[in-house]
C-alpha cells in the first residue's frame, strides 16, 4: 500500500513525460535532474523565495513544495516552455520574457525563472482590460525574491508586459 | 536540503487513509506548505506520509445561513475567491488574503494551516474568533470539536496520530455585526509581526452590544478576548475604540522573538485593535441600516 518509489507520467510544457523517482523527491528536483530541465532554479528550498514556481494544472506554485510523485497525471509549465516556436524554427519570448529584456528587469538572473512564470500565470489569470495597480503587481510578484534589481525594473516590467498582453 | 527518507501512499477514499494513519509515524498530507519545509529541513521525519490529495469528497464549500463549512482539500485561493463564504462570514476572504503570497495560496489548505495549529496563523485565529469547530474522523469514527478543545499548545492539537481533520465549520456574523482583519508584516504576504481579527454586534439603537478581537502571532495558540466593557452601550458613533485597544493590551500576553519584542506587539495590538473596531463598526453601521 506504500511505496519508497514509483513511475510518474507528466505532461511537461505539452510534452508527456516519464521518470522514476523516489517518492521523497521534489518537484524542482525532478524538473532538473530527472528531466533534465534546468530551467527552474532551486533558491531556498523551503518555499520563501519563489525562485523555483512552476505551473501546475493552470495554477503557480513552489515546485520545491511538492512532491514529484504529487504531478502524477498533471500538466506542468517551465521556463522552457514560455516561449513559443515561430514558422522558421526559430523562438518568439513570450510577453513576460520581452518585457523583461526591454526593461533590464534582471541582473544575475538567478531569480528570473520564478518571476517570469509567477508574473505570467498571474497576467494570463487575470482581466488584462481592467488596469493594473501598484498593489496588485506587489501582490503578485511579492513572494520572489531579487536580491540584483531592487524590484523597480521588475515591476515596470510587469505593467509592460501587461499592456502589451492587453494589445496583442 | 532534501526530506529523510519515508513511504508514501496516496488513498483514494477516507477509510483507506485512516488505515494507512493508524501506523506509527503516519502523518498527514495535505496542501504542504508547511509540512514540506519541515520535511526538507529535517524537522518532521515521518515513517509513512498520508496524501489526502486524491480523496474524494474533502475539497467542498458548503455555505447555508448557518456558516461556512469549508472541506480539508479547501485551497486559500478558492476561499479567497468565494462570494457565498465572504457573505456569510466576512472574515473569511480578509485574513485567507493576508495568508503568504498566491503561489502558496494555490496550494495550502485553510484546514491544514488550522491542524498546523501555528500560532502565526490566520484560520487558526478566525476558527476562534467565529466560534467554529472542526470535524475529526479517526478509525474509531467522527466527532466533532470546538476550537478551545482543539488547540493544545504552539504547533499541538489534540486529536490523535491516527485522525485526520476532514472539514472545519465557521459560524455565520450575527446580524448588526461588521468584522475587520489586518496585519502587520515586514513585507506583504510575511508572517504578520501582529496581526487582529475583530467583531463588533450593535444592538437595535445602534449601541455597541459586544466587541471582541483575536490576535495573530501574539500568544501560543488562539485566544478570542472580550473588550466590551470599554465601550459597552455606547452609541456607535461615539465608542471609545482606543480604550478598547487599551483594554486589548492589557490582555495579551506576547512572546519576544527576533522579529519583535514583547511591548512592541503589545502596542501594536492596542493600535491594531482601536483600527479594526472603528473598521468593523462602520461596517455593523452600514449593515443596520440595510435592514
Amino acid at each position: 500500500m506504500t511505496d519508497t518509489e514509483r513511475t510518474i507520467t507528466v505532461t511537461v510544457n505539452g510534452v508527456p513525460r516519464e521518470a522514476t523517482v523516489p517518492v521523497r523527491r521534489l518537484l524542482s528536483d525532478a524538473l532538473r535532474h530527472d528531466l533534465g530541465l534546468t530551467g527552474t532554479h532551486v533558491g531556498c528550498e523551503h518555499g520563501v523565495c519563489g525562485a523555483c514556481t512552476v505551473i501546475v494544472d493552470g495554477d503557480p506554485v513552489r515546485s520545491c513544495l511538492m512532491l514529484a510523485v504529487q504531478v502524477d497525471g498533471s500538466e506542468v509549465r517551465t521556463v522552457e516552455g514560455l516561449a513559443r516556436e515561430d514558422h522558421q524554427g526559430g523562438q518568439v519570448l513570450h510577453p513576460v520574457q520581452e518585457a523583461f529584456r526591454e526593461c533590464h528587469a534582471l541582473q544575475c538572473g538567478f531569480c528570473t525563472p520564478g518571476f517570469l512564470m509567477t508574473i505570467a500565470a498571474g497576467l494570463e489569470e487575470r482581466d488584462n482590460s481592467v488596469e493594473l495597480t501598484e498593489e496588485d503587481v506587489d501582490d503578485m510578484v511579492g513572494g520572489n525574491l531579487c536580491r540584483c534589481t531592487g524590484y523597480a525594473n521588475i515591476k515596470k516590467a510587469v505593467h509592460h508586459a501587461a499592456a502589451a498582453m492587453r494589445d496583442a | 536540503m532534501k526530506p529523510a527518507p519515508f513511504r508514501y501512499a496516496d488513498p483514494r477514499a477516507l477509510d483507506e487513509a485512516l488505515a494507512l494513519l493508524s501506523e506509527d509515524g503516519a502523518k498527514v498530507l495535505a496542501g504542504g506548505q508547511s509540512l514540506l519545509p519541515l520535511l526538507s529541513m529535517r524537522l518532521a521525519a515521518p515513517a509513512v506520509l498520508v496524501d489526502i490529495n486524491r480523496v474524494p469528497g474533502l475539497d467542498a464549500i458548503e455555505v447555508d445561513d448557518t456558516g461556512v463549512r469549508v472541506g480539508a482539500l479547501v485551497r486559500h485561493s478558492t476561499l479567497l475567491a468565494d462570494e457565498g463564504a465572504a457573505r456569510v462570514q466576512p472574515l473569511l476572504a480578509r485574513a485567507t488574503a493576508n495568508v503568504a503570497h498566491p503561489a502558496i495560496r494555490n496550494r495550502g489548505t485553510t484546514v491544514g494551516s488550522i491542524a498546523h495549529a501555528d500560532p502565526s496563523g490566520e484560520m487558526t485565529s478566525v476558527l476562534a474568533l467565529t466560534d467554529g469547530t472542526v470535524t475529526v474522523a479517526s478509525a474509531a469514527g467522527t466527532e466533532v470539536l470546538g476550537w478551545r478543545d482543539f488547540f493544545v499548545g504552539p504547533l499541538e492539537t489534540s486529536i490523535p496520530g491516527g485522525a485526520v481533520v476532514t472539514s472545519a465549520f465557521f459560524p455565520a456574523l450575527p446580524q448588526r455585526s461588521g468584522t475587520a482583519f489586518a496585519e502587520i508584516a515586514r513585507r506583504k504576504g510575511d508572517y504578520a509581526v501582529c496581526g487582529a481579527g475583530v467583531v463588533v454586534t450593535l444592538d437595535g439603537d445602534r449601541r455597541v452590544e459586544s466587541a471582541r478581537a483575536s490576535y495573530v502571532s501574539v500568544g501560543l495558540t488562539p485566544e478570542v478576548h472580550d473588550l466590551t466593557d470599554a465601550v459597552a452601550g455606547a452609541p456607535v458613533e461615539q465608542a471609545d475604540w482606543a480604550a478598547a485597544g487599551e483594554l486589548a493590551r492589557t490582555l495579551v500576553d506576547p512572546d519576544t522573538d527576533i522579529h519583535a519584542s514583547a511591548d512592541y506587539r503589545r502596542l501594536l495590538v492596542g493600535v491594531l485593535t482601536e483600527r479594526t473596531l472603528a473598521s468593523a463598526a462602520a461596517e455593523a453601521v452600514a449593515g443596520a441600516t440595510r435592514e
